[in-house]
């Protein structure tokens, strides 16, 4: 199996490491927040534990740590591990404009 | 019928012509008091426990294809009790003294062959990790020891001790733990419960849920039609995400293939069962002879019940480190299950926010052993709305108190326990 | 070019060197050779023993052939009732003949002989029997087999309980398993290699060569993987005529052409097994088990991990067994296999041959035993008259053809000598010493099907062919169903020549080669309904009764019929046997077959040595060594060294005389306490992080704040995962104003610069912030004791102040080396001591450390390794590996004050989830013996004084410990309910794995300078 890295191309998925669903957002609360303690670890809460766990199409986070370092996201076929597309975490973008030669 | 020597003995004189069904098959009925999602073993047992020990025999097991044909039929066949953290412990224990009492409950050989479960370690850290838990379960009075080098090498002469990139120091072993014949199992609760009036129903597929006004779930969609139910239990596994999406149900568990092989029929070579401490490995050698052994998960979600190369390379390497007279021993099958990996690496065995809905999921790789204790405490729940003493850590909502059982300290990285 | 398999022409079969001049006796002594033809090389005649007895046979046989041209019959026992079995097959799904090969370490069980090429001096086996084949006791178990049906484990051996494990299973387990495998490190080496292609071949046959021509002449990057050691597939075996000549000389252009084509790489003696996601395969090479062992430097066998974009697979098909009593005597063969060792080995399997057939197929048996002037002693077609095409053969030859079914096969263990013929209502007697059986072919569908793609049944050939097959794969020729040499030659061309046009490939493939179109008609027979045991799955001994056996106890699914029966999972994985026992089972059910359907196929397609699937990984070399960069020199002052992660670190390092490690590392912290001692710290992670952000940044990760930290200031820090657990910790120093450096601990440095990572990349990617993994760019050494400073004033440029004033407690600042290098100097302390942390590029790692020894010298500089390390920072009560186990938050390990009240950062709100907060929690505190010369041990647990050991007693365990020198006495860190509050309180301490039970006391982690004065000094 390979992961076309956006950076490196096509590589072996050992290559690679998987942290998982990249759909669920990381809520951001200030130590001031106004929202009730228990709103907030609710919210933490989802994002931390709770899982669609689909079973077909999915978003998901790689990293190519034996490659470029860069988070990936991925959508990819949990019952048939198709790969449908690789795009770069929006932080990697640095990386990508460099390659671009800005 | 029952099975003994002298049944077999008297079939054999009519050619076994005279053997019936071990299991009805039936049709599903309008109404039970009880539906199971899953034919698996956790299901099939807690359908015998409701009805052996709990008095509740209008019950139906729902298996979608053949009972046994996910996980309870896949795995490596270990039965062990050798957990470190409350929760784990007592529970795993309470089933592995239903395992040495199994045969004689189901009138059905299982095979439960107590050879021993060694987990070997290659540091000092790691000896005092396994000292930990090892001393865990003596002071639950469970049996364990711990082997240094001289003892091992005197037991298992064959492993790798003067040529290991991690050098194997010695292990803990658990001698009341081993194996079962894990079809058996599914045989044999099936066969038990049925003769209570349990209908285990295969080739019926869940599709949905029916509920009431009130919300609560009152029977299920089936491709066999409409079954009523007062409780619904799901017994499901690698599909548990896939059930509760049916009543819009996230759950703090993700599903993974995990992989594992057996080698063709040699004779004995290895007695128990033996973990690799510094590598992805463990094996086990079946009655039959076949080396039966596995790895770590392939690592992404998948429901695909096959893996990939990596890591059937990585599991023979990790068996080459230590038994490098397995070489020429050729690997004969793979196959994969799907694990439902929960957050903290422990089962979740609850009722869930919906009325009439009760949870047994999160088995991660260890459903297998937790078979009869599983069975038992999910039909305490199921019959008394209230948890088993031994399952009372199990909650869904301990991730949200943050009372998690994390054996590994792994965290909410499911693919890492 | 490493990897290409020269592949031998047809007949012409290397032989060793300095071969024997043509043994005429030799060939003399083969009962069943046939004077001419076969491809064999009479010229180089090779001896090899079976079960000691030594025989004969040519270079180019299979151990199957030579065994088949010595007229040996008896080959093996079955696994069950250890029934006398011969050899079954010409190929890699041979059931029966199994054998034990080579000796000593080299000792593998279980190889098909049918497979394993002939050597000089091959040395081979029978196993599974005691004492000997002929006289094996084990078949008594054949008089039991009216008890051993299907499932009768199930059912009995349950009385008394406890006999199980001490009696049965033991005795059950001695007599199972088939050979025996050698119990010594196996001494041969594997490999492992990638390749890449466009168009993947699978199979040699007319269909696989003219689909590699197809690919290879249109341009694709073709790899043709062929199993056997000669290409050629059943071409060898059948013959025919290919494009008006002889199939043979067809197969020798083509071979020729595609070796003239650069694009294409032939690999022969190289099994396709597996297909994975994405396009790979999985393949294994036999690089050298045609020989006695591999040469030295030379492997024995290669894995390939083969990328392709496209495949077809022309894997043939499997003739399949009739069911009938007698079906699995010693005699008793596939009728092409017979046809295979007549045409290919030149070795006659029988002197009079009975040929049992319901299809066409069979007849070209029939035809080849009469061409090389064999007998037939009957054909027995239940379809009841002779194939149109073979009408003359049987008239010239004056065949006795019978219109019915063999009911019975008699003889002994050296084979059959007599079948039963029933015709009608009337029985005859036949004898034959070789039963030719066919009951159609089986399309080879498991590569289509190992993702799970299931077969579908197609009623004209009475077969299951491919259904849906993995991406980017073409099914073709027999393999699909497409069983006439004209369809395999025309579907192989196609399905090339479209694999080569999906990739791209632009040039012209030509025209698929042409042959007559034969016919081939077939009357399904599965089962002959007759008394007396017939087999289904011979190396099993599932019969037909136990097949309806299980369908009446309710074993109908495909798959419990083989879990329950075991009928498809011996070593040959039901090639021979499941659509047999399914199509038996759907009878039974009275359903179809296509209802019924088939169970999963699951790779790999041939069993795969375990050895080749780990390559090279294996004993030192499992994984791969990660060396510090003093680690040299350590190994030359006799440093024990200690594996941590892939690291090895100098554990300690003794001198002459010490004959315990306690002893060393007792010295070696006593050095650094009263003296200065120095420690090569360089496995410790390390990540710089720059940017304009690079401190709100670590504000976010860290529990503590790292913005405010001043520049050339360093600062312990500790970070959470999201659900609030400690992850890992470490200290950052502030070297710029948009530059920290930051450490790890040497076990979390992969999984914090991946956390780090996805903090940027993913979640803050607006941060002005950029993160380089420093690990193994910087040699660190650790100098500590009240000495530290003298040696570094040896150490550092004159210009340099390190007074306490000038380089105080926490500083951090690039500092020149006498000799005029610049090195980075932190003033940190892990053990207690006055200490620095000196750092400089990894390459001079090495010299470093020896220009610290000289520096050092005047003040009796020792090194000390990681065990005096552990010591020191137990002593000082510094949390580590077995206290940061993943589970404990920073309050359990007493840094909850170091939290920011001012700022949000990952694992704050999580970990103020009531049970993380729970007074009860067990805490870190420090543990002294009551009795000071006791022992502690890690993993001893810690229940209150005066309370029976048990799960509600149970308080905590101790984390770390070690003996203090300078306390003189044990000591540990350990996690304990409340432990905070329970100073000075007496607890009992049990150990009941090592037999322990003694008092400790319940103290303040920190037992060596409280104050901290000495780092600060």
């Amino acid at each position: 199996m390979r992961i076309a890295c956006p950076f490196c191309g096509e590589r072996d998925s050992s290559e690679f490491s998987y942290l998982g669903d990249a759909s669920p957002k990381r809520p951001n609360f200030a130590v001031d927040s106004p929202n009730s303690p228990a709103e907030i670890e609710d919210a933490v809460f989802d994002y931390v534990y709770l899982r669609a766990n689909v079973a077909g199409d999915m978003r998901e986070y790689w990293y190519h740590g034996g490659g470029c370092r860069s988070w990936l996201i991925a959508e990819r076929n949990t019952v048939t591990h198709e790969f449908k597309s690789v795009t770069a975490a929006p932080g990697a973008g640095a990386a990508l404009a460099g390659q671009a030669g800005e | 019928m029952n099975y003994s020597i002298f049944s077999l003995l008297k079939a054999a004189l009519s050619n076994h012509q005279g053997w019936t069904r071990a299991w009805r098959d039936p049709a599903p009925k309008k109404h039970y008091d009880v539906v199971i999602i899953g034919g698996g073993g956790h299901g099939l047992a807690t359908a015998y426990f409701l009805a052996h020990k709990y008095g509740i025999r209008n019950v139906a097991v729902l298996e979608k294809g053949w009972i046994g044909s996910g996980n309870a039929g896949r795995n490596t066949t270990i039965i062990r009790s050798n957990y470190g953290l409350p929760g784990n412990t007592g529970f795993y224990e309470l089933s592995m003294q239903l395992w040495e009492r199994m045969e004689q409950d189901l009138n059905y050989n299982t095979m439960v062959s107590q050879r021993g479960v060694l987990n070997l370690y290659h540091s000092d850290a790691q000896r005092d990790a396994f000292a930990r838990r090892g001393n865990t379960m003596r002071l639950n009075g469970i049996d364990a020891e711990l082997l240094d080098q001289a003892q091992l090498r005197r037991e298992l002469p064959f492993l790798n001790y003067d040529n290991a990139r991690f050098p194997i120091m010695g292990g803990l072993i658990q001698r009341r733990g081993g194996t079962a014949r894990h079809d058996a199992v599914v045989w044999g609760y099936a066969r038990a419960a049925d003769k209570y009036g349990v209908d285990v129903i295969q080739n019926c597929e869940v599709t949905g849920f029916v509920r009431d006004n009130s919300g609560r779930v009152t029977g299920v969609e089936t491709s066999r039609g409409t079954i009523g139910a007062g409780k619904v239990g799901m017994a499901v596994a690698g599909n548990s995400s896939r059930v509760a999406s049916m009543v819009d149900m996230r759950l703090p568990i993700e599903s993974h293939v995990l992989q594992a092989f057996v080698s063709e029929a040699i004779k004995p070579l290895i007695p128990g069962v033996v973990t690799f401490g510094a590598g992805h490995f463990y094996v086990s050698q079946s009655d039959k002879g076949g080396l039966v052994f596995g790895g770590d998960l392939d690592g992404y979600n998948s429901y695909a019940q096959r893996g990939n190369m990596p890591v059937m390379e990585d599991v023979c390497e990790g068996g080459m480190a230590i038994m490098p007279m397995i070489g020429r021993v050729r690997m004969l099958r793979q196959w994969g299950g799907i694990m439902d990996m929960s957050m903290d690496g422990s089962p979740i065995i609850d009722k869930t926010p919906i009325d009439g809905l009760y949870l047994n999921a999160g088995w991660c790789y260890g459903g297998f052993k937790a078979t009869p204790a599983s069975g038992l405490v999910f039909a305490h729940l199921l019959a008394r709305d209230e948890p088993h003493a031994e399952a009372a850590r199990f909650r869904l909502d301990r991730f949200r108190r943050g009372a998690m059982i994390d054996e590994k300290g792994q965290g909410a990285q499911p693919n890492l326990h | 070019m490493s990897g290409y398999t020269e592949t031998q022409p047809l007949g012409r079969t290397a032989t060793a060197d300095g071969r024997a001049s043509p043994d005429r006796s030799s060939a003399a002594n083969q009962s069943h050779r046939l004077a001419n033809g076969g491809l064999i090389d009479r010229q180089a005649p090779l001896q090899f023993s079976f079960d000691g007895k030594s025989m004969s046979g040519f270079a180019g046989d299979t151990l199957a052939s030579a065994l088949v041209a010595n007229g040996v019959k008896l080959v093996a026992r079955s696994f069950k009732y250890h029934r006398p079995r011969g050899i079954m097959t010409a190929g890699s799904e041979e059931p029966s003949a199994l054998v034990e090969m080579r000796t000593g370490a080299r000792k593998e069980a279980n190889t098909r002989a049918t497979t394993q090429e002939l050597y000089d001096g091959l040395v081979a086996s029978s196993q599974n029997r005691w004492p000997s084949l002929r006289r094996d006791f084990m078949a008594v178990n054949s008089l039991l087999s009216p008890i051993f049906v299907a499932g009768f484990y199930y059912k009995t051996f349950m009385w008394p309980a406890k006999f199980w494990e001490k009696l049965y299973e033991p005795a059950i387990r001695r007599a199972a398993g088939l050979g025996e495998t050698a119990h010594l490190p196996d001494p041969d080496h594997y490999d492992k290699a990638w390749a890449h292609c466009d168009v993947l071949v699978v199979g040699s046959g007319a269909t696989g060569l003219s689909a590699a021509l197809a690919a290879g002449r249109a341009g694709a990057r073709v790899i043709l993987c062929e199993e056997d050691s000669h290409i050629g597939g059943r071409l060898l075996s059948d013959g025919g005529e290919i494009d008006g000549m002889p199939a043979l000389d067809w197969l020798r252009r083509v071979t020729d052409e595609l070796a003239s084509l650069p694009n294409v790489r032939i690999m022969a003696r190289t099994a396709v097994f597996g297909v994975y996601d994405g396009g790979d395969f999985g393949a294994l090479e036999r690089v050298n088990d045609h020989v006695p062992q591999p040469a030295e430097h030379q492997v024995r066998q290669r894995l390939w991990r083969i990328a392709t974009r496209r495949s077809v697979v022309g894997a043939g098909a499997i003739e399949r067994p009739i069911v009938f009593p007698g079906n699995d005597r010693p005699g008793v063969m596939m009728a092409a296999a017979v046809r295979t060792y007549i045409n290919r080995f030149a070795a006659m399997p029988g002197k009079r041959i009975a040929v049992f057939t319901n299809n066409d197929d069979g007849w070209r048996t029939v035809e080849a035993v009469v061409r090389a002037g064999g007998e037939i002693a009957a054909v027995i077609d239940p379809r009841g008259k002779v194939p149109a095409a073979y009408r003359a053969l049987a008239d010239r030859s004056g065949l006795r053809v019978l219109p019915g079914q063999v009911v019975d096969v008699k003889g002994g263990v050296d084979g059959v000598r007599s079948i039963t013929v029933a015709t009608g209502s009337s029985t005859q007697n036949i004898d034959t010493d070789c039963l030719a059986a066919s009951g159609g072919w089986n399309p080879n569908v498991a590569l289509s099907s190992f993702h799970r793609g299931r077969p579908t049944w197609r009623e004209d050939i009475a077969a299951f062919v491919p259904g849906v097959s993995p991406p980017g794969m073409i099914m073709a020729g027999a393999a699909n169903g497409d069983l006439s040499l004209d369809a395999c030659l025309r579907t192989g061309h196609a399905a090339g020549a479209m694999a080569a046009a999906e990739t791209g490939a632009k040039g012209k493939s030509g025209n698929a080669a042409k042959a007559a179109d034969e016919a081939f008609a077939i009357q399904p027979l599965w089962q002959v309904k007759a008394k007396g045991k017939a087999f289904v799955d011979f190396q099993h001994d599932v019969t037909a009764s136990d097949v309806t056996l299980a369908q009446r106890e309710g074993f109908e699914s495909v798959e419990h019929l083989k879990r329950y029966t075991t009928l498809g999972m011996a070593t040959d994985q039901g090639k021979n046997s499941n659509v047999t026992g399914l199509a038996i089972m759907a009878d039974a059910r009275g359903r179809s077959i296509a209802e019924t359907g088939t169970t999963i196929y699951r790779p790999p397609y041939a069993p795969v040595a375990i050895g080749a699937l780990a390559g090279h990984h294996r004993d030192q070399n499992f994984h791969a060594w990660r060396l510090t960069p003093s680690h040299h020199w350590a190994a030359e002052r006799g440093a024990v060294f200690v594996d941590t992660g892939l690291w090895k670190r100098a554990q300690w390092f003794p001198l002459a005389g010490e004959t315990d490690w306690l002893q060393s590392v007792k010295r070696e912290v006593l050095a650094v306490r009263n003296g200065v001692g120095f420690c090569d710290v360089s496995t410790l992670g390390k990540v710089d992080v720059r940017g304009a952000d690079a401190g709100t940044f670590l504000d976010r990760v860290y529990i503590n704040g790292f913005s405010k930290l001043a520049v050339g200031k360093a600062r312990y820090g500790l970070m959470l995962r999201e659900d609030g657990i400690v992850m890992d910790d470490g200290t950052t120093s502030r070297l710029a104003e948009d530059h920290y450096l930051t450490t790890t601990t040497t076990a979390k440095a992969g999984p914090v610069t991946q956390h780090l990572e996805f903090c940027r990349q993913v979640l803050w990617p607006e941060l002005d912030v950029q993160l380089s993994s420093a690990t193994d760019q910087w040699a660190q050494f650790s100098i500590a004791g009240p000495r530290t400073r003298d040696l570094l004033i040896n150490l550092v440029d004159p210009s340099e102040d390190v007074s306490n004033e000038g380089f105080p407690f926490m500083g951090v600042r690039e500092v020149m080396l006498r000799g005029g290098m610049k090195a980075r100097l932190f003033r940190i302390s892990f053990s207690g001591e006055m200490a620095f942390e000196i750092a400089v590029p990894a390459r001079y790692g090495e010299a470093m450390a020896r220009n610290i020894m000289k520096a050092g010298e005047p003040f009796g500089v020792v090194p000390y390794g990681t065990e005096a390390l552990g010591v020191m920072r137990i002593e000082k009560g510094h949390v580590a590996g077995p206290e940061l186990n993943g589970m404990t938050t920073a309050s359990d390990l007493g840094l909850g004050g170091m939290a920011s009240k001012k700022k949000d950062f990952i694992g704050r709100i999580m970990a103020g989830r009531e049970a993380l907060m729970a007074p009860d929690r067990q805490v870190v505190v420090g543990i002294k013996p009551v009795d000071k010369a006791r022992r502690l041990r890690s993993g001893a647990h810690v229940v209150p004084k005066g309370a029976i050991p048990g799960p509600e007693t149970d308080q905590g365990y101790l984390t770390s410990v070690c003996f203090s020198p300078v306390l003189d006495h044990w000591i540990a860190l350990a996690l304990v309910e409340r432990g905070r509050e329970r100073i000075g309180e007496i607890v009992r301490i049990c150990d009941p794995l090592r037999n322990e039970d003694y008092e400790a006391e319940i103290c303040s982690p920190v037992f060596y300078d409280p104050e901290g004065g000495r780092q600060r000094a």
